[in-house]
């Protein structure tokens, strides 16, 4: 009788440290089935060590969570049969070809030697591949691995799919395709959680967001009443010269407000909603001799979502102190 | 058939999102795979990668020609009078040696497949636990018996005549690659124990070059000092490199087979399961 509100997953106070970090510090989630949940935040901030808690990769120290109505310590095997994880670095067998990939996971599924194979060759097809098919994995670019990296995900079709950074290191190119393949999962209806650092990404895919920093869920809600507290845009601004950023910091203040300086020496955002009073401020700068390489208006960046929601910068160094973790330090 | 294949279309390096879509829908859940079925596809996977990168073997194919000639032509004069007595004494002890050295290597394969990302794939299948190891072990199992028979093979050449002949042969090589098994385990729970490749090669080699060496691999044990001899007598090596040669010699001994057959189990009934806790831990 509760269909209509089922969560995919449910979490309650997850934490987990690695030695004296805590990686994760009390995350709460709330995913519907069938939606795209967006988890927003920076290198560090404890995106991937939530996912591969909730993918049964990690024992949480405290807290629980149900994937799928399964909790992933006492359950984990039958979240295990009903999601599929594609990790941060592509989760692939370099050595391998394509085609060799993914019959493999096929035959560790379950299925047959013959439909595993016809498995693989509807998959190489549907995304792209087939030509690559007999090439070594080492040898593939990093869309092609992404690709083959999702389509491996769905050899058997997931209840709930775990994306952590999907499009990192990706051309635009490539990046559209991505999104192209994680729509059509939605269309079919799978739940994903989506981990990702870009703002743009998870406000094209995401019906809900949660941001995430220091281990900790900073804000939760849609993608539009996230940007609405944080501005609707901003201007992006970067300098042929950069010793007259201080100058071009005054300029832009004064047009439009309070100006953050970006980790690139010669760039500058600033909040900016209208097109119009963007291109006047660039005018005023060009008038005042300020040489401006290249400007842009677009969705404000993470950096100023951080900022707006946190007081400080994303790249914030004790944020940054704290490297997703690779796989042996955490098996030591 | 749960599985569709798709029209042929022309050949292109694009997702199709259509496609994509009716890839998605066009399949259902099978039943879990089998604890055999997984790891025997585990196993599939490792012969692949010695297809993909046959330079995986010169370690199981150049090693042990190097070693029966060395050790036949440095110390078959001085040990045994003559080359050829010396090599029906130490060819036994060659094999068991040689293929004992490459279970380290499955330690050392294990530690460095941890550092890539479709380790976290294989971790997320719903999967007999213990199967990923288990079929590497299985691969790495093929690898001992090609180094075994390289070594026999360069005995032979060199003019090594075993009494029991091939089953003789056979038998012993199967005994040093079932022991071997079980030794691999020691080595894969190293694998996920140490922080980096070259430390497991490390630990591993210091573990196992003093038992081969302290052991009767080499030289009759009469010759040492008590002591010694009380321990090489012990020493599991030597009891194996016992047991190989009386298999190929014809008078086997079934009480040295079956404390290597019990120590094989022994060992991997230990370090089995906790290399599979490791290895799922995280």
């Amino acid at each position: 009788m509760t269909t209509q509100t089922t969560l995919a997953i449910e979490a309650t106070g997850l934490v987990k440290s690695f030695g004296e970090t805590r990686a994760v510090d009390g995350v709460d989630l709330a995913v519907r089935s069938g939606s795209v949940y967006g988890v927003l935040g920076p290198n560090g901030a404890g995106k991937t060590t939530t996912i591969r808690m909730l993918a049964t990769l990690i024992r949480p120290d405290a807290g629980t969570a149900r994937v799928l109505g399964y909790d992933v310590v006492s359950d984990a095997d039958a979240v295990r049969s009903l999601v599929s994880l594609t990790g941060q670095l592509a989760s692939v067998d370099e050595d391998l070809t394509g085609r060799e990939n993914l019959i493999l996971i096929g035959r560790l599924l379950g299925l047959k030697r013959a439909s595993a194979k016809a498995r693989a060759g509807e998959l190489l097809e549907a995304f792209g591949l087939s030509e690559a098919a007999g090439r070594l994995v080492k040898n593939y670019s990093g869309g092609m691995r992404r690709r083959l990296d999702l389509a491996a995900s769905i050899v058997v079709t997931p209840e709930l799919m775990f994306l952590d950074e999907p499009t990192t290191g990706l051309d635009p190119r490539s990046r559209n395709q991505v999104w192209g393949i994680i729509r059509a999962l939605v269309a079919e209806g799978t739940t994903i959680l989506l981990c990702t650092q870009y703002l743009e990404e998870a406000d094209q895919l995401a019906d809900r967001i949660a941001v995430i920093d220091r281990g900790a869920v900073i804000a939760e809600g849609t993608p539009g009443e996230l940007k609405a507290s944080v501005g609707s845009g901003a201007l992006h601004v970067r300098l042929l010269d950069p010793d007259q950023r201080p100058e071009a910091e005054r300029i832009l203040d004064r047009e439009l407000g309070t100006v953050v300086a970006e980790a690139d020496p010669a760039a500058l955002s600033v909040a900016c909603a209208d097109a119009d009073r963007g291109a006047m401020a660039v005018a005023e700068l060009t008038r005042s001799g300020i040489r401006v390489a290249d400007f842009s208006l677009g969705q404000p960046s993470l950096d100023e979502v951080f900022l707006a929601l946190t007081g400080h910068p994303a790249q914030d160094p004790a944020a940054t102190d704290q490297p997703d973790l690779t796989e042996k330090e955490q098996a030591a | 058939m749960s599985t569709v294949t798709t029209p042929r279309a022309a050949p292109s390096s694009d997702a199709d999102e259509a496609a994509v879509r009716k890839a998605i829908s066009s399949i259902s859940r099978p039943p879990r795979a089998s604890a055999a079925q997984a790891a025997l596809t585990f196993g599939w996977r490792g012969m692949l990668k010695v297809k993909h990168v046959p330079e995986q073997l010169l370690d199981v194919t150049i090693t042990p020609v190097m070693f029966v000639v060395m050790f036949t032509y440095i110390f078959g004069g001085a040990l045994a009078g003559s080359t050829g007595e010396y090599l029906e004494y130490v060819l036994p002890g060659i094999l068991v040696m040689g293929v004992l050295f490459t279970t380290v290597y499955s330690g050392v394969a294990l530690n460095t497949d941890l550092t890539k990302g479709v380790v976290d794939r294989f971790r997320s299948l719903p999967i007999w636990r213990p199967a990923p190891l288990v079929g590497s072990l299985i691969g790495d199992s093929v690898r001992y018996l090609i180094g075994g028979t390289v070594t026999i093979l360069v005995g032979v050449i060199l003019g090594y005549r075993p009494d029991a002949g091939v089953p003789g042969v056979v038998a012993a090589l199967l005994l040093v690659v079932v022991f071997a098994f079980g030794l691999s385990w020691v080595f894969t729970t190293m694998g996920l124990l140490l922080r980096s490749p070259s430390a497991v090669m490390n630990a591993g080699f210091m573990g196992i070059f003093p038992l081969t060496f302290l052991s009767n691999v080499f030289v009759d044990p009469e010759t040492l000092p008590a002591g010694l001899e009380a321990f090489v007598d012990v020493n599991p090596v030597s009891i194996l490199a016992t047991a190989s040669r009386g298999l190929m010699e014809g008078n086997p001994d079934s009480g040295d087979i079956l404390i290597v057959l019990g120590l094989a189990a022994a060992l991997t009934l230990v370090f089995a399961p906790l290399t599979t806790r490791l290895y799922r831990k995280g």
